[in-house]
């Protein structure tokens, strides 16, 4: 989805048809929440609105233990509640602090926005885009969208600053925002680079085989030659007492 | 002559006794209202003072793999004696981890769900499989103690068959993961404060924990070398003590060069709630005591040796709240506290640990080694502490908790 900043007026339509479609409680919220999939942040005359970012190489996915966290073919990042063990790992990884913890129950789950998966199967638009009275939200194919993305840019080159963001931030998403203000004085993280998250962690998991090869490898052979050691020392020591066993006697 | 119909009761084993219920209790109402009700994590703050404790755990709990890949695979045979006090430490660790991360689940009926759900991309995924292949090596390597107690041998053959390829896997499985909990935390670079993010957190969490496991066995046979029994010799016990100095230096040197070359030493020019956090973890828990393991004389006394190592620890333990907590802190705005079921189940699970530890040592085989060397014991009985050897043990056990 593409998500032109200039163009949002604030209605909030997006988190109504949003909570309508997922059967939450209807009151408007400033932030994300169990009940708010999305939410508008106001920066004084700007509206940013917060929603899970559906990461190419999503981070959550990728620090899941147990594969509760799936990204689908065409675009959302899917929670299954029966694998979930409840490790919290995904809350803290989320470079976009997106996954919220039913904290006060004891059978805890995460909430996030679903990229309206049942509509996209059945061809409709995600609820919030639908939603948009003003088509600030535009929903359609990645590359079609950056096109369109790039193509805004280059017409009004003095209204937007020179970025899409999303298109390869975290190594690209599915939600990409234009706007007329620096991203960061948006709430957008600056120290996020294009490197996907995970490739940091798999940086260390990638050497696992090879410590295990190369070091049970040299641990069987240092035990080999300090046994080994030990033999000798053993034999030398009965050699002198005069007892000299035969060498192949030895075992 | 007093009649031994009841056990003794010290102050020791009523403060843990007390712990212990204070720590059943707390985690009772943790399992019955939730994890939001009875803690303070929050989804700002996912993880706490348990995840914490957990890398305190397991960094303790390091000397099972370094005693054991030294005395067993280096042949330095000398150690022996410590070796089963080791192996105890880490598996008591161990186990009292599993149960804190039990407790720490959302949810623990799930608990099992990695064993058939992988997720080869997940650190998690991998520490939950090191977590439970080592607890098994580690429960293998202390069978036989227990089958000899009860006298059935004919399982120790077969284990001692096995014990070669069963202690490198053990070395291999615990150099993995404890380096895999610095690597938990290198998906965040945007959240870990500076000083503690480095793509080498793998690499300072493993040497760390050669330290502190050390620091650990070294401190128990310190105890548990009251009343005229010594576990290790002056001598024996100053080496050790050098190879922590050794590897606190390697440390620092390598934690420093890392500030140096991400340029984040700045961050030490000022006196922030950050940087004092990091100058106490690394002051207490590495340059101090390296300074004093430098003296000879302090590595061969005992109150040095108490100083040194529990400042060892202290500090292994700053370091890993630090990396758990403090770093995670946006200061003052977003920051953490325990609550107290937190803290409480915390101290249960400590005292818990250390009254299992105290109770294995009184009724297991665990000093058979020591036994066996006989002329060190007659050695120290002759030095003039008449009747060492029915003094309870269990005291000393009890001492550090």
């Amino acid at each position: 989805m593409l998500i032109d900043l200039t163009l949002c007026m604030g209605c909030n339509a997006c988190q109504a048809a949003c909570k309508e479609e997922n059967h939450l409680s209807p009151n408007e919220e400033k932030n994300l929440s169990l009940t708010a999939y999305t939410a508008l942040n106001k920066y004084s005359d700007v509206y940013v609105r917060r929603l899970c970012q559906h990461c190419d190489v999503p981070t959550c996915v990728s620090v899941c233990p147990v594969g509760a966290l799936v990204k689908q073919g065409d675009g959302p990042v899917a929670y299954d509640a029966d694998k979930c063990i409840g490790c919290r790992y995904c809350l803290q990884a989320c470079p976009y602090h997106v996954p919220k913890y039913e904290w006060s129950s004891t059978k805890p789950r995460i909430q996030k926005c679903r990229f309206c998966a049942p509509r996209l199967a059945k061809g409709q638009l995600p609820a919030c885009a639908e939603a948009c009275p003003v088509g600030a939200t535009l929903f359609g194919d990645r590359d079609e969208l950056l096109l369109e993305a790039a193509r805004r840019l280059g017409a009004e080159p003095t209204k937007y600053v020179p970025r899409i963001y999303g298109k390869d931030d975290v190594g690209g998403t599915s939600m990409f925002y234009l706007s007329s203000v620096p991203f960061e004085q948006l709430g957008f993280d600056s120290r996020l680079g294009r490197v996907p998250l995970p490739m940091l962690t798999m940086s260390a998991l990638s050497k696992v085989p090879n410590v295990l090869s190369v070091g049970g490898v040299v641990l069987g052979g240092i035990w080999w030659i300090t046994n080994r050691r030990t033999e000798v020392a053993a034999f030398e020591a009965a050699e002198k007492k005069g007892e000299t066993p035969r060498p192949e006697e030895k075992p | 002559m007093k009649i031994r119909l009841l056990p003794r009761i010290t102050g020791w084993q009523a403060i843990s006794t007390t712990l212990i219920l204070a720590g059943t209790l707390a985690a009772i109402a943790r399992f019955t209202y939730g994890l939001g009700a009875t803690t303070n994590l929050t989804d700002e703050f996912p993880w706490g003072l348990w995840i914490g404790f957990d890398f305190l755990g397991i960094g303790l709990a390091a000397s099972g793999f370094t005693i054991v890949a030294a005395v067993n695979i280096f042949h330095a045979k000398e150690y022996e004696p410590i070796v089963r006090p080791a192996i105890l430490t880490a598996f008591i660790g161990y186990l009292l981890v599993v149960l804190v991360l039990i407790i720490d689940l959302g949810r623990p009926d799930h608990f099992w769900h990695p064993l058939v759900m992988w997720n080869p991309h997940s650190v998690m995924c991998e520490i939950s499989w090191c977590l439970m292949l080592y607890t098994s090596v580690l429960s293998l390597e202390f069978a036989p103690i227990i089958l000899e107690k009860v006298k059935i041998t004919w399982p120790i053959k077969w284990i001692h068959a096995i014990s070669l390829p069963l202690m490198i896997v053990g070395v291999l499985l615990s150099t993995l993961h404890q380096s895999s909990f610095g690597s938990l935390y290198l998906i965040v670079p945007n959240r870990l404060h500076a000083l503690w993010y480095t793509p080498l957190l793998p690499v300072l969490f493993f040497i760390s924990c050669i330290a502190s496991g050390i620091a650990m066995i070294l401190l128990e046979s310190l105890i548990l070398s009251r009343g005229g029994r010594e576990l290790l010799s002056t001598h024996l016990r100053a080496n050790l003590a050098k190879i922590i100095a050794i590897t606190l230096a390697v440390y620092f040197v390598v934690r420093v060069e890392d500030l140096l070359a991400r340029g984040a030493l700045h961050e030490l020019t000022t006196l922030t709630y950050y940087s004092v956090a990091f100058y106490t973890e690394l002051l207490v828990g590495f340059v101090v005591p390296f300074a004093l393991l430098l003296s000879e004389r302090i590595r061969t006394s005992r109150l040095g040796l108490y100083s040194a190592t529990l400042m060892v620890l202290a500090g292994f333990a700053f370091n890993r709240m630090n990396t758990a907590i403090t770093g995670l802190e946006v200061y003052p705005t977003q920051t953490y506290f325990p609550s107290l079921i937190e803290i409480f189940i915390m101290l249960g699970i400590t005292a818990l640990g250390f009254t299992v530890f105290s109770y294995v040592v009184k009724y297991l085989p665990i000093f058979e080694a020591v036994e066996e060397a006989g002329p060190q014991v007659q050695q120290e009985a002759a030095t003039g502490r008449p009747e060492p050897i029915y003094l309870t043990r269990d005291d000393g056990g009890m001492e550090s908790s």
